[in-house]
């Protein structure tokens, strides 16, 4: 068994702690896992996916065109962006959320209409409010974990304890946050 | 996870926590280097270790890669780490250092960018390895960065040579499961005076010739038996020569029963060991990333395979671009009605740097030289404030060229040159002297934030602190360029918006040399506390001019043809009210 899950965003959504969370939930189980992440330049608000690939053995830490089995999208248009990294059945979690970026916030061009209904029209896809879910936890920051719990439903692995992964991954002060953030995420999509 | 009857713990590490890890289990005592994505993390991982070994940040490659070698000459072991760019600069002590070879081991680690995520360009450094005639040792995975350390150093020292240990981005920015082990102690061995060692000057350089030589065909022959190097056997139809990342995609895209003979250790390679792996299969594959490095030598050395006619010598591999080069499968991809716009990297909300580069970019007879950092981005629209960008330095001295080109043309025009602090200490301080010696008409602009900030925040000879933590002498860059001879220093706040149009006109109407220096600290130093507010747009008031949009802060937009600015994103900065015409921008505490 080999799968993989593609987590795209924009530089500073935090994807990286979501993918760290489910790698260590991963691990735990006993699963070989690679993860590649981007730093640097691209990291300053440009477009960012961070990539987890696991199984029994498993040997590149990338994946490439057609290959993720789950895409989590932190914003709609990344979703779109990188929607040729699914596999035709690959299920998207999609954040139906609008970030500009630099060229449509100068006028340069515009943001793309429609970014959801395209990926509804070729994907299977779970989408939802998660950043109106963490405003309502009280800290827009956890709606990576709100988008992390909905993947979570949708990955199916309910042998693995999510909440104390989150525990040991997260500071200390943050873990009841990103704990209610998880199981908003989750009930948000097996609604 | 268990491990026979015992439980090992292993680890989930980056490539370059474990380069790290693995060169403390090593014994290894100094390290020096400049950051450079993506070989940053190697050293922001070894303060952890500092009790047992001295680490830190050099003002760049070269000096670090002197400074470390000069440990190794003292006998104990040591360390450099930099980008794939870096060691164009560091090229020079490598090269001798190769003459001269080690005392204790020396081990240079280079991180290749290939696809250029972070780099203005994909050179394949293990060619650097073969030019400088030393050992090149290469990790497919973060438990091989960790093993290969160890191994590197015994081969630096046993072979007298420094070893070059090459990773690339997806190498060093990977994370896969690691086993640690302990770290051996290693003495440092006794220094003695040995001019004909240490010294390289014309006729004993021409003596250490011969050895160079010698130690290389002696590494070829220990790479035939290296523990670096293995044979994976198969069922003798397919085999596949690899080495670094490209093993792993290899393995994920030949099948089954295919042989591997997957190298670790890559200069000199085990040619007659290949001649051996080649001449029990059918098919010869050469798999490697970029140039056909292994490739060109195992067929100048008369073996028949296939290679670079198939895979690309550009841009990284992955399974499914490998698997399409060699068997032509297209990607079962589904197409969107919908494409996305580009969103390349910004210069964040706040940043100090927006202020001068806005005002520059008015001087439209100005022509701005910029250079490497966060401030690369000020070439991006809407700012579009700077013109080149070529390595560290040259926004000053490349700078200096063009006043004189236009100059000599008849058509002089005034130049900017644009280098950030950490730059400045790397490689922009003798563009600065170059500049007053020849009297070039440039005027440096030092863009002070006071931390090397694209590599994600390191302290320089300017910010007061060391890698180990330390407090240090802070530089002042206005001495530094007062004692080159910059009769009119001018530093002002890139915040605000007057002043800095005020010292770029001084700069421009100087009759002595003028330099500027713009002095803000990044936002994201975590030990300064920053004046923080929110700006806020009054709707009433905002005529939808887009003149706010002008200064490419991300928390700025339009929304049904008035300016509206992002909560979240927006620190208060107020580069967009001062240049609302209107006033319809005001700042609020939080």
């Amino acid at each position: 068994m080999k799968k993989s899950v593609i987590l795209v965003g924009v530089g500073g959504q935090g994807a990286i702690l979501t993918a760290k969370i489910l790698v260590n939930g991963l691990i735990s189980k006993g699963y070989d896992v690679k993860m590649s992440e981007v730093h640097g330049m691209s990291q300053r608000g440009g477009s960012v996916s961070t990539q987890v690939h696991f199984g029994d053995k498993v040997y590149s830490p990338v994946i490439g065109k057609g290959a993720a089995d789950i895409m989590v999208a932190f914003e709609k248009m990344e979703a779109v962006r990188y929607a040729d990294f699914l596999k035709p059945d690959g299920i998207a979690v999609i954040n139906d959320y609008a970030l500009q970026s630099a060229t449509t916030s100068a006028g340069l061009a515009e943001y793309p209409e429609g970014c959801v209904e395209a990926m509804q029209s070729a994907f299977k896809c779970h989408v939802f409010d998660a950043a109106g879910i963490a405003a309502s936890l009280g800290n827009p920051k956890c709606m990576n974990v709100v988008l992390f719990g909905a993947m979570t439903a949708v990955l199916g692995m309910d042998d693995i304890d999510w909440e104390k992964i989150i525990r040991e991954t997260v500071p200390e002060k943050f873990v009841d946050l990103n704990q209610r953030a998880y199981w908003a995420g989750r009930n948000a999509i097996s609604e | 996870m268990v491990k026979g009857s015992v439980f090992v713990l292993r680890y989930l590490l980056s490539g370059n926590e474990a380069i790290a890890r693995g060169a403390y289990e090593a014994g290894v005592k100094v390290c020096s280097a400049y950051p450079g994505t993506p070989s940053t993390e190697i050293f922001e991982n070894l303060p952890q270790y500092k009790d047992a070994l001295y680490c830190e940040w050099a003002p760049n490659e070269k000096v670090a890669t002197e400074m470390a070698y000069g440990a190794a000459v003292a006998g104990v072991r040591s360390l450099t780490a930099m980008k794939h760019v870096g060691l164009n600069v560091a090229a020079d002590p490598m090269f001798t250092a190769s003459y001269n070879g080690v005392l204790g081991g020396f081990v240079i680690v280079t991180s290749d960018d290939p696809s250029m995520h972070s780099s203005q360009n994909e050179q394949d450094n293990r060619q650097y390895a073969k030019f400088a005639k030393i050992a090149l040792v290469e990790p497919s995975d973060s438990q091989e960065c960790k093993d290969f350390m160890r191994e590197a150093f015994e081969i630096s020292e046993r072979f007298d040579m420094p070893v070059l240990f090459r990773s690339t981005t997806r190498i060093s920015h990977s994370k896969s499961l690691v086993e640690f082990g302990d770290r051996t102690e290693v003495p440092a061995k006794e220094y003695v005076k040995d001019v004909f060692k240490n010294d390289c000057s014309p006729g004993r350089a021409y003596k250490k010739r011969v050895k160079v030589e010698q130690m290389l065909a002696e590494l070829e022959e220990y790479g035939c038996t290296s523990p670096l190097n293995k044979v994976e056997y198969g069922d003798g139809e397919i085999g596949v020569i690899t080495a670094s990342i490209a093993y792993q995609y290899a393995k994920e895209v030949f099948p089954e029963g295919t042989s591997f003979l997957k190298l670790g250790l890559t200069n000199p390679l085990p040619m007659k060991l290949i001649r051996e792996f080649a001449s029990k299969v059918k098919k010869l594959y050469v798999i490697e990333e970029l140039e056909g490095f292994m490739e060109q030598q195992i067929k100048a050395a008369g073996i028949d395979c296939t290679g670079k006619e198939l895979v690309s010598n550009m841009y990284e591999l992955n399974p499914q671009r490998l698997r399409q080069m060699i068997y032509g499968t297209e990607p079962e991809v589904k197409e969107l009605p919908v494409k996305a716009v580009s969103r390349p990297p910004t210069l964040c909300p706040g940043c100090p740097h927006r202020g001068f580069f806005y005002t520059i970019a008015k001087h439209k007879d100005v022509i701005v030289t910029g250079d490497i950092g966060c401030y690369t981005l000020g070439g991006n629209a809407p700012l579009s404030a700077t013109h080149t960008c070529i390595c560290m330095g040259a926004g000053l001295s490349a700078g200096a060229g063009m006043s004189k080109a236009f100059e000599v043309s008849g058509h002089p025009k005034k130049i900017f040159g644009v280098v950030g602090d950490s730059t400045f200490f790397h490689s922009g301080m003798t563009g600065a002297v170059e500049i007053i010696y020849n009297r070039a008409d440039v005027v440096p602009v030092i863009m002070d934030n006071h931390i090397t900030g694209m590599t994600g925040h390191q302290d320089n000879p300017g910010t007061g602190f060391t890698l180990q933590g330390e407090v240090a002498e802070a530089v002042r860059i206005e001495d530094v360029l007062r004692a080159f001879g910059y009769k009119k220093v001018l530093i002002v706040d890139p915040q605000d918006l007057a002043a800095t149009e005020k010292a770029v006109e001084d700069a421009i109407a100087s009759e002595v040399p003028a330099a500027i220096i713009t002095r803000r600290p990044c936002l994201m130093i975590k030990r300064i506390k920053h004046d923080k507010g929110l700006c806020r747009v009054d709707p009433e008031k905002c005529i939808g001019c887009r003149m706010c949009l002008r200064v490419g802060c991300p928390a700025v937009s339009i929304v049904n043809g008035k300016s509206v600015i992002d909560p979240t994103q927006c620190v208060g900065c107020t580069v967009c009210a001062q240049v609302c015409p209107k006033g319809a921008i005001s700042r609020e505490e939080v």
